[in-house]
């Protein structure tokens, strides 16, 4: 069906667009497309609102490519000069900061709506595997980009994380070295990660937001099982919104109290710059990682320096090690042979998992 | 009454987002335009012209926000330190009489390689490397 | 029989290399010993004598090698006894005044302790017969002696005063001297024993830097400038061109320690107070000195508000590191006022904190523009906000406006 009808100079355009582009047809599919609406409706906004922030990422990040430098000697100078020098440079450099932190934090808010919504369950487990090797990659993109500031807090750090996979077994040592681009963090180091935070994550990034995306209109947005269940005893079906304009107009509801509150924090709590890095100082007394890391640099404080025949570092790391590898593979064991839901199991572990999560990270910012 | 009412939403949702857009889009245009000095002087800086500098005497120059104390030794000679005093961080200056660095504030002194001579300072100072462009000084860090 | 020998060879050579240091004896027995006749073997591993491959016998005479009692410390064996106390520095210059010897263990150590000893006070009470005073062993140990860069050493920068006090802040014992024994605790007051102790700056000094080590003395009145001189070279300079050199001089008075003292060496405060000592109210000299503190407690109080400024710019989040370190620029010009009080010529002072001035101003000048564009942030803030708050509600009306009439609930849509 065309689009254009009549006459008009907007009209006629969109119909030279529509002609090559073909938008009808783009049209058409958006208008198909539904929320389900329920008591749970609330969690389906924080998928995008990740998306709004990864998106305020890539532009403030293309912002500061105008005057960053990635070498030893520059990096902290160049940051400082945007912080003091550039102007509203203050503001693009506390909101990249600021909406990192936001968007791993809506992330796992996502991804935890998703385990106690069961959103996983086929024909989804492909979206769950992509959004895990999202977060994977906001965690990446976390730590290659708290380096490039080249400060103290960062510098030790990276130094304390790239130690951590070093001892991973076997293959520690090499992957060491890959992440350092040498035997120690320094100047390739920063080299190496301003590559991977501004080359070749968002690469990897788009092709997977690409693909997460994809999968959600192809399979739609799905409903939690006892809501479906609730609705087919009376023989109906779950209600559903439309998303274009109801649940989008609500979505950028979402996406601008998601910009005040960035430039509330921006403003109010403008991110540090602290003291360049001198990898000849000692590190600073209570040195952590930032939050989102918190809680498995608590755990391996906790673990003794030998438990049994292993080194205790080891062990914790075998131990993250397997239960990533567990929760990745959630919608794999969340249904057992016969095709019944281990719905107990699945909330019991995601309770234990955010309970884990928020207690250790706390209890690694107090200590 | 509902036209009115439509016409009212539209001013309200048009002229929130006119603005909202509107205090993003101006600091971002402001970021793009580049400042006034732009670039941080960090790795190198001009002295001044050879001519300007006398054999035998020393001028301090400012390095980004630090001191360093520019010395010509000779016709062809120039060495460079950082100016601060590793005692307690005083300005050192040259002393042509004694063609060493002394710091006013201990006595502290300084010979023409940055090593400590005499007086409380525990470390040597810095030394910066010195490159001669045409008849422009260029001080810079040593790699 | 070849292979008991070969057997027996095999197990002396293990035996030859396990030989180990020279054998002493001296150690060996007392160790076995109790209280005073053992303490100073348990403590001679430390020393830096027998370190260096020496033993007992070494001062002491006798022979290390002989396990029996009688051999080992007969007269024969050239066995000493323990000296007298006031015999030490005759014992220990016999190797630490001989060049030949001490430069087989370390050529650059000094050999004129023994000599400046002499010239000490201590050194001359001792000639005298005064059995009380100081020796090498008072200061430096005896068996568990340290070199003087060891923390341990009681002559190590950090511990030698405390080492000195243990004498000289002893009132009974320096009774006879008639000699005051407030010396260290004024000294802890100092601005140098806070160098010294607080912030572990070693080159700061302690009493043997402005007395001497061995050849201790008190500096002469008309030496006092000299000392202090030597790092305070600027203000002895001024001092001597400066007419309370020659007043002070004529009135066989020490210099520096006329208004700043010896041991309780403090930062005057700047209220000219000090001058009040000699100078009537009302003089001319009493006006020169008001001027002069007045200049400087101007310059001091334009730092501090510049500083109060910045610091409260900093809380705020604001990126002031360069004004601050701007800052160090005036507070050095502060001190160079501070020298050029020693002029006693209040315009010199003047000019010295005028520089100081220019740049508190200036940064005070920087702190206040950050605070500004603070106030700017949060102006733009508050203008953001409203704009996104309008745009929220606009939304929310429309979601409103769209869903009064039809509902937005379908029922067809995919699972």
């Amino acid at each position: 069906m065309p689009l254009a009808v009549g006459k008009g100079r907007l009209e006629r355009g969109v119909a030279w667009l529509d002609e090559r582009l073909g938008l009808t047809s783009i049209r058409e599919f958006v208008a198909h497309k539904t929320v389900p609406v329920h008591s749970g409706t609330l969690w389906y906004y924080f998928g995008g609102v990740t998306l709004f922030l990864f998106a305020i990422q890539v532009a403030t990040g293309i912002l500061l490519l105008l005057y960053y430098r990635p070498t030893a000697t520059e990096a902290y100078e160049s940051v400082q000069f945007i912080m003091t020098r550039v102007q509203f440079g203050w503001l693009i450099r506390s909101i990249h900061s600021w909406s990192a932190n936001l968007m791993i934090l809506a992330a796992f808010i996502h991804m935890f709506s998703v385990v106690f919504l069961r959103a996983y369950r086929r024909p989804r487990e492909l979206t769950w595997l992509s959004g895990v090797a999202l977060l994977g990659l906001a965690l990446g993109f976390g730590f290659s980009g708290y380096l490039l500031p080249w400060n103290t807090i960062s510098y030790f750090a990276t130094k304390v994380g790239t130690d951590m996979a070093g001892s991973v077994p076997w293959a520690g040592p090499a992957l060491a070295r890959f992440l350092r681009g040498g035997d120690d963090v320094g100047g390739a180091t920063l080299t190496r990660f301003f590559g991977f935070h501004v080359a070749v994550l968002p690469a990897v990034a788009t092709a997977l937001i690409g693909l997460h995306l994809m999968l959600v209109q192809r399979h739609g947005i799905s409903s939690p099982p006892w809501i479906e269940k609730r609705f087919a005893a009376t023989g109906g079906r779950v209600p559903q919104m439309r998303f274009f304009p109801n649940f989008f107009l609500r979505e950028m509801m979402a996406w601008y109290a998601a910009l005040g509150v960035l430039g509330c924090l921006a403003a109010l709590f403008p991110w540090e710059l602290g003291d360049k890095a001198d990898p000849f100082a000692s590190a600073p007394a209570g040195i952590r990682p930032e939050w989102y890391f918190l809680a498995p640099f608590y755990t391996l404080k906790l673990i003794p320096s030998h438990v049994g025949f292993m080194e205790g570092e080891l062990l914790g790391l075998i131990g993250f090690g397997l239960l990533a590898l567990g929760w990745v593979l959630l919608p794999f064991w969340a249904t057992n042979r016969a095709g019944v839901e281990r719905t107990r199991l699945v909330t019991g572990a995601g309770v234990v998992v955010v309970a884990y999560l928020a207690t250790f990270s706390l209890l690694g910012y107090l200590k | 009454m509902a036209g009115e009412r439509r016409g009212f939403l539209k001013w309200i949702l048009g002229g929130g987002v006119a603005a909202s857009v509107g205090s993003f889009i101006y600091p971002v245009l402001r970021f793009v335009d580049p400042p006034a000095v732009p670039e941080a002087v960090v790795n190198e800086v001009v002295a001044g012209k050879v001519q300007d500098f006398k054999v035998n005497s020393g001028k301090i120059v400012k390095f980004g926000s630090r001191p360093v104390l520019l010395i010509r030794t000779g016709e062809t000679g120039w060495r460079a330190f950082s100016a601060v005093c590793t005692h307690l961080n005083c300005t050192v200056q040259y002393k042509e009489d004694a063609r060493a660095i002394w710091c006013a504030c201990h006595n502290g002194m300084y010979d023409l390689n940055g090593n400590v001579v005499s007086g409380p300072p525990p470390k040597p100072l810095d030394e910066f490397v010195v490159r001669l462009r045409g008849d422009e000084v260029f001080v810079s860090r040593r790699a | 029989m070849r292979r008991a020998t070969i057997w027996l060879a095999l197990g002396l050579v293990p035996a030859g290399l396990a030989a180990g240091p020279p054998k002493d004896s001296c150690v060996e027995c007392h160790a076995a010993l109790a209280d005073e006749l053992q303490k100073p073997a348990l403590t001679f591993a430390t020393d830096i004598h027998s370190q260096h491959g020496f033993s007992c016998a070494d001062c002491h005479g006798g022979d290390r090698g002989a396990d029996d009692a009688e051999i080992a410390m007969s007269a024969a064996h050239g066995f000493k006894g323990k000296p007298a106390r006031k015999m030490a520095p005759q014992l220990c210059a016999r190797c630490h005044s001989d060049v030949g010897l001490m430069r087989r263990y370390n050529p650059r150590e000094r050999v004129d302790q023994y000599a400046e000893y002499q010239t000490s006070v201590h050194g001359k009470l001792i000639a005298s017969g005064d059995e009380a005073a100081a020796t090498c062993i008072d200061c430096h140990s005896v068996h568990d002696i340290r070199a003087v860069k060891d923390p341990l050493s009681p002559v190590h920068p950090l511990r030698l005063p405390e080492t000195c006090a243990r004498c000289h802040a002893d009132a009974a014992r320096m009774a006879k001297y008639k000699i005051p024994t407030n010396q260290f605790a004024e000294y802890r007051q100092s601005v140098h024993w806070e160098a010294l102790a607080k912030r572990r700056d070693l080159s700061a000094p302690s009493c043997a830097s402005c007395h001497g080590n061995h050849g201790a003395t008190p500096p002469q009145v008309s030496s006092v400038a000299a000392v202090c001189g030597s790092c305070h070279a600027m203000m002895e300079d001024l001092y001597d061109k400066s007419p309370h050199h020659d007043v002070f001089a004529a009135m066989n008075l020490g210099g520096c320690v006329v208004c700043h003292s010896n041991h309780g060496v403090k930062m005057l405060a700047g209220e000219g107070s000090v001058c009040k000592q000699c100078h009537e109210a009302g003089s001319a000299e009493s006006r020169t000195a008001a001027g002069m503190a007045a200049t400087i407690t101007k310059l001091d109080s334009a730092l501090k508000s510049s500083d109060a400024v910045l610091a409260q710019a900093a809380r705020s989040g604001m990126e002031v590191s360069e004004a601050v370190m701007k800052e160090q620029d005036g507070r050095e010009a502060l001190v160079k006022a501070r020298v050029a009080v020693h002029t006693l010529d209040p315009f010199v002072v003047q000019k010295a904190a005028e520089a100081g001035m220019a740049i508190a101003a200036e940064t005070r000048h920087a702190g206040e523009a950050a605070l500004k564009e603070r106030d700017f942030r949060r102006f733009g803030l508050l203008f953001a906000l409203l704009a996104i708050a309008v745009t929220i509600a606009g939304l929310w009306l429309a979601v409103r406006a769209l869903e009064r009439g039809a509902p937005p609930l379908e029922e067809s849509g995919r699972r």
